[in-house]
């Protein structure tokens, strides 16, 4: 391509990007702090290299230094950077620009930021043409084309719209046209699927994976799902406090790891069918270390039970195990016999005899919302109808938009229900709005929200912030308040020498472990758990979920369980509400409801999600996006996308919730038997399907 | 650690991606010296802090600074142009110009932030309510608010002093008045942002009253751009004063306010008497521009 350089090697050859001993280091107040130490990797051409790690580790970083493209504060202080070839340290500012512009192209998390609001999806495509001088309706053309390349069905459509106007699948494909439109070397995706639903991700991996076989691109994948990293590349490198712990294939790293750290990783992830009740989660003890510390030996040595003098003394060196399989620990033969972190006994010693054989703490009847929006009415929530026993949990899952928040929100009282909706604690219907239940109401039903940064006071401190839950919901105060502040605090885990500090200078997972002690502060009956951990990274995950399940045992609460991660669902729940469009499409066990026969958007959402186990089953592909709330489609609402799609009798007529078999509901034309035929083998794929979701998809979600 | 999870079985000590706890006393003492440090190490807010001080201390020592009494006319003096006695001149009564100025620093220090503070108080306390009710209630306030604001400041301050008559409380008044809906939008919009919050939805799941809401958990949480209003209105202050005691709604003569200075001889330049404009005007000048670079200062340091 280029032939400027006489020393690079051709360019066919070339390994797409090569680290070599990379050190970055960031300025902060005054003091360079190092946040690569000597980071090596190399992708070859047409290869696919997937960084994984936990937050704070580096993955961007070293995503940005591969490019030279470091924030002010930071510098390379050594190693070297080829890119196709080039070292990038000895080139001039002009040609590094260059060279990012037509040879590397990145993809960030958020599509909607990296797009330009105020312009036009096709203009936006075609400015890269314009950029390579191909002239106006040529680079539309080209535009064109390369969002029909991304699935895009009516390209022409979204040229004309607005990145506003298109979900953040949509978005996301577009800003992936836009990296490929150019042909790079190296395509380098920063967690491009994190906040996309798992039907979406599943799609635009699929999409990401057709590419790099067509254009033969490389890919630097940062990620920090493990599942993801397995399914998209061929290497992978560990990152742990700016190093690079282990690196070989994926096969090899995730099937027969050596290295402490990414035995620790593997374990925290609830796998496919762990349960609660089957024992706990490992975790992985300690913290980062802090930025720029110095680390004379090995520096995961504070957090791995192997430890050993020499750990904390001599760096370890890159040890080969075998087929380009790379650990740096010094006890790489025994690290797969990691002592575990927690005991692996499980939390529930009896299961209560027969959990519906008790009176529900919670049930509802008919509960729904409906919002009003310029006129439009848009029903959130439709006839949802469920019953909680004490103790148990119910896992709510659902894509984004499908009512599992409002519905969280309806019980509390936050949202106050429509009309005709009733809710009833311990048998007793209670009113619509909190302002107008009384306080034994209000706490017994609590909630630990999404994101401990907004459901913590940032200006109050955590002994304010759970004394006052205390005294407000229990009427706790003085010297009573200090002792069971004392024992709450304990109850999670919580070190009370931290009480006085403020939620800012907490890690998320001890912040999301002050908002579970506030959630029980007034021993609720039933605390409603809204994705508490998908901010979280998953070694602290897993100690929540651990903490989460021993709660419940210890004080006999019930869980209403939102998450979209539904490996957690499965582990925590005894029984699993699907939601699409606000409606409940089954309800069941969680056993029965993860396993054939199933409703076909359980069976597409399931199918959609990757397993570091590799229990791969035939994909389900869900084609368009999900439907307005505003004009919800006729007859079954998943008729437009749904796999086992039957014929007219599914687009004229909505099925009812019906139990199908003794404490299984679903809402579905199908028979049970004739599903579970049926869901031996993968569905057929629906062109006619593809059609509809498709034109669906160009119009602006709601 | 071992010991005090030791009755819960299997227990995890303090887990995975806690803060290391030796560096969480000093953290937030190292926040606020941080906040502290960028702002001294700002220019802006250094020089206008200095050119505020010198007032200030005009203001609060001025009779002891002042070469001459300020109030002491001499007919046969008047109209001096500057010279070694009388640096800035004397005005048309034979006062001291320089005196004058130093000592009317006094009225403008009281008078302006007074009314600022209580237009930051009321303001605040309606960008609260408005911001968190929103619906009927903002509506209502916030159409009120439109049509007060149309009404310029003068128009008010001439009602005002027409049926309360002329003084500093008045002026107060008037410039709170003014001021406390323009503080009630900005505090509003912080507001809209933090009612969406869901400590908010916390507090309301512990039934907390919606005062204790409103002022124990969301205010704090708003200071900042109360602050950065707080001094930018007081910028704004300084200058309503004047322009009032100009036009003669404000401080009454013989007091020595800068603005009244002004007014009592802008007909005179004309004539050649430019001093006993100019000083009293350059006084105004600088004590704005001092207080809206410490504005522009604190609101740098708020920002981050």
């Amino acid at each position: 391509m280029t032939q400027e350089l006489a020393t690079s090697a051709p360019v066919s050859t070339a390994n797409a990007l090569e680290l070599e001993d990379l050190e970055v280091e960031y300025k902060v107040r005054g003091a360079w702090k190092k946040v690569l130490r000597g980071v090596s990797l190399s992708i070859a051409p047409g290869e696919s290299y997937g960084l994984v790690g936990e937050s704070g580790c580096g993955k961007s970083t070293a995503a940005f230094a591969a490019l030279n493209y470091l924030p002010r504060n930071g510098r390379v202080s050594s190693g070297s950077i080829h890119v196709a070839g080039k070292d990038l340290l000895a080139m001039s500012d002009a040609d590094v620009r260059t060279l990012r512009s037509t040879q590397v192209s990145m993809v960030y998390q958020n599509p909607t930021s990296a797009l330009n609001p105020t312009i036009h999806i096709g203009d936006q495509v075609a400015e890269v043409f314009t950029l390579q001088g191909v002239g106006g309706s040529e680079a539309q053309d080209r535009a064109k084309a390369m969002l029909q390349k991304v699935q895009i069905s009516d390209p022409t459509g979204v040229m004309g719209r607005y990145p506003h106007q298109l979900s953040g699948g949509m978005n996301q494909r577009v800003v992936i046209a836009m990296a490929l439109a150019k042909d790079p070397t190296l395509l380098m995706l920063d967690e491009p699927t994190t906040g996309l639903d798992a039907t979406v991700e599943a799609e635009v991996l699929d999409l990401v994976a057709a590419l790099r076989q067509e254009f033969g691109t490389s890919v630097l994948f940062i990620s920090h799902n493990l599942d993801v990293i397995l399914r998209m590349c061929d290497k992978v490198g560990v990152l742990y406090a700016g190093r690079v712990v282990e690196q070989g294939t994926v096969d090899e790293v995730f099937h027969n790891p050596r290295h402490p750290y990414t035995v620790g990783l593997l374990r925290c992830i609830p796998r496919a069918g762990a349960r609660k009740d089957q024992g706990r989660l490992d975790t992985i003890p300690g913290f980062l270390p802090g930025l720029g510390e110095t680390l004379p030996g090995c520096v995961f040595a504070d957090r791995c039970a192997l430890v050993q003098d020499v750990c904390r003394t001599d760096e370890p060196p890159l040890y080969d195990v075998g087929a380009g399989h790379i650990s740096r620990c010094h006890f790489h033969e025994q690290a797969q016999d990691l002592p575990r972190n927690t005991s692996p006994v499980a939390v529930t010693e009896e299961r209560p005899a027969e959990s519906s054989d008790r009176v529900p703490v919670i049930s509802t009847r008919n509960v729904r919302k409906t919002f009003h929006q310029d006129g439009h009415e848009v029903r959130a929530v439709e006839d949802i109808t469920f019953t909680l026993a004490p103790g148990e949990t119910l896992g709510l899952v659902g894509e984004s938009g499908s009512g599992k928040t409002t519905l969280a929100r309806l019980l509390l009282g936050l949202t106050t229900p429509d009309e005709g909706s009733v809710v009833e604690l311990d048998g007793v219907p209670v009113a619509g709005a909190i302002g107008k239940r009384d306080r034994e109401q209000v706490r017994s039903l609590q909630i630990v929200f999404q994101n401990p940064d907004a459901a913590l006071n940032r200006r109050f401190s955590i002994k304010r912030i759970i004394g006052r839950a205390l005294t407000m919901l229990m009427g706790t105060r003085g010297e009573q308040l200090d002792t069971r502040l004392r024992d709450l605090t304990h109850s999670v885990r919580f070190d009370v020498r931290l009480i006085r500090a403020k939620p800012t200078q907490l890690s998320g997972g001890l912040k999301q472990r002050v908002a579970i002690a506030r959630a029980f502060a007034g021993d609720p009956k039933i605390v409603v758990c809204d994705e508490p951990t998908s901010a979280l990274d998953v070694s602290v995950q897993a100690a929540i979920l651990n903490l989460l399940a021993e709660l419940q045992v210890k004080n006999d609460t019930a869980y209403l369980f939102i998450s979209h991660d539904l490996g957690v669902v499965r582990y925590l729940s005894d029984r699993i509400a699907v939601l699409y469009l606000g409606r409940l499409m089954e309800l069941g066990a969680a056993e029965t409801v993860f396993g054939p026969p199933q409703h076909p958007y359980t069976e597409a959402l399931l199918s959609a999600v990757p397993h570091v186990d590799g229990d791969e089953r035939p994909r389900i592909k869900l084609t368009g996006e999900i439907p307005s709330h505003a004009d919800p489609p006729s007859g079954c609402v998943f008729h437009t996308r749904c796999p086992r799609y039957i014929g007219d009798i599914c687009k004229t007529e909505e099925p009812d919730l019906k139990e199908v078999e003794p404490g299984h509901f679903w809402r579905c034309h199908y028979d049970v038997d004739e599903l579970r035929t049926l869901q031996q083998s993968a569905p057929e794929t629906r062109p006619e399907i593809g059609v509809s979701g498709g034109q669906r998809g160009a119009e602006p979600p709601v | 650690m071992t010991a005090s999870t030791s009755d819960l079985p299997g227990a995890d000590p303090i887990l995975a991606g806690a803060v290391r706890p030796d560096t969480t006393s000093t953290e937030e003492r190292a926040a606020q010296r941080e906040r502290l440090r960028l702002l001294l190490r700002s220019k802006v807010f250094v020089v206008g802090a200095l050119i505020v001080l010198v007032w200030v201390v005009c203001a609060i020592f001025g009779d002891a600074i002042a070469p001459n009494d300020p109030f002491a006319t001499d007919p046969l003096k008047d109209l001096t142009s500057p010279n070694g006695t009388y640096p800035f001149g004397t005005d048309r009564v034979g006062r001291d110009v320089l005196s004058r100025v130093i000592v009317g620093a006094r009225d403008i220090l009281i008078v302006a932030p007074i009314a600022t503070i209580l237009a930051t108080v009321f303001g605040t306390a309606l960008g609260l309510v408005t911001g968190y009710f929103r619906g009927a209630v903002d509506n209502m306030l916030s159409r009120f608010i439109d049509a007060f604001l149309a009404l310029p400041t003068v128009i008010i301050g001439l009602l005002a002093i027409v049926s309360l008559g002329p003084s500093r409380w008045t002026v107060i008044l008037v410039i709170a008045l003014v001021f406390a809906p323009i503080i009630a939008r900005t505090v509003r919009a912080a507001v809209l942002q933090e009612r969406e919050m869901e400590y908010v939805s916390a507090a309301q799941l512990r039934n907390e009253r919606t005062t204790y809401i409103l002022f124990a958990e969301i205010l704090p949480n708003v200071m900042g751009p109360v602050m950065v209003e707080f001094t930018v209105r007081l910028g704004y202050a300084i200058f309503t004063v004047a322009t009032l005691s100009f036009l003669g709604f404000g401080i009454q003569p013989p007091a020595p306010d800068w603005g009244l200075q002004v007014f009592e001889h802008y007909g005179l330049i004309s004539g050649g008497y430019w001093w006993p404009v100019l000083f009293p005007a350059l006084a105004i000048a600088t004590l704005v521009i001092g207080v809206n670079m410490m504005a522009d200062g604190i609101a740098k340091a708020f920002e981050r």
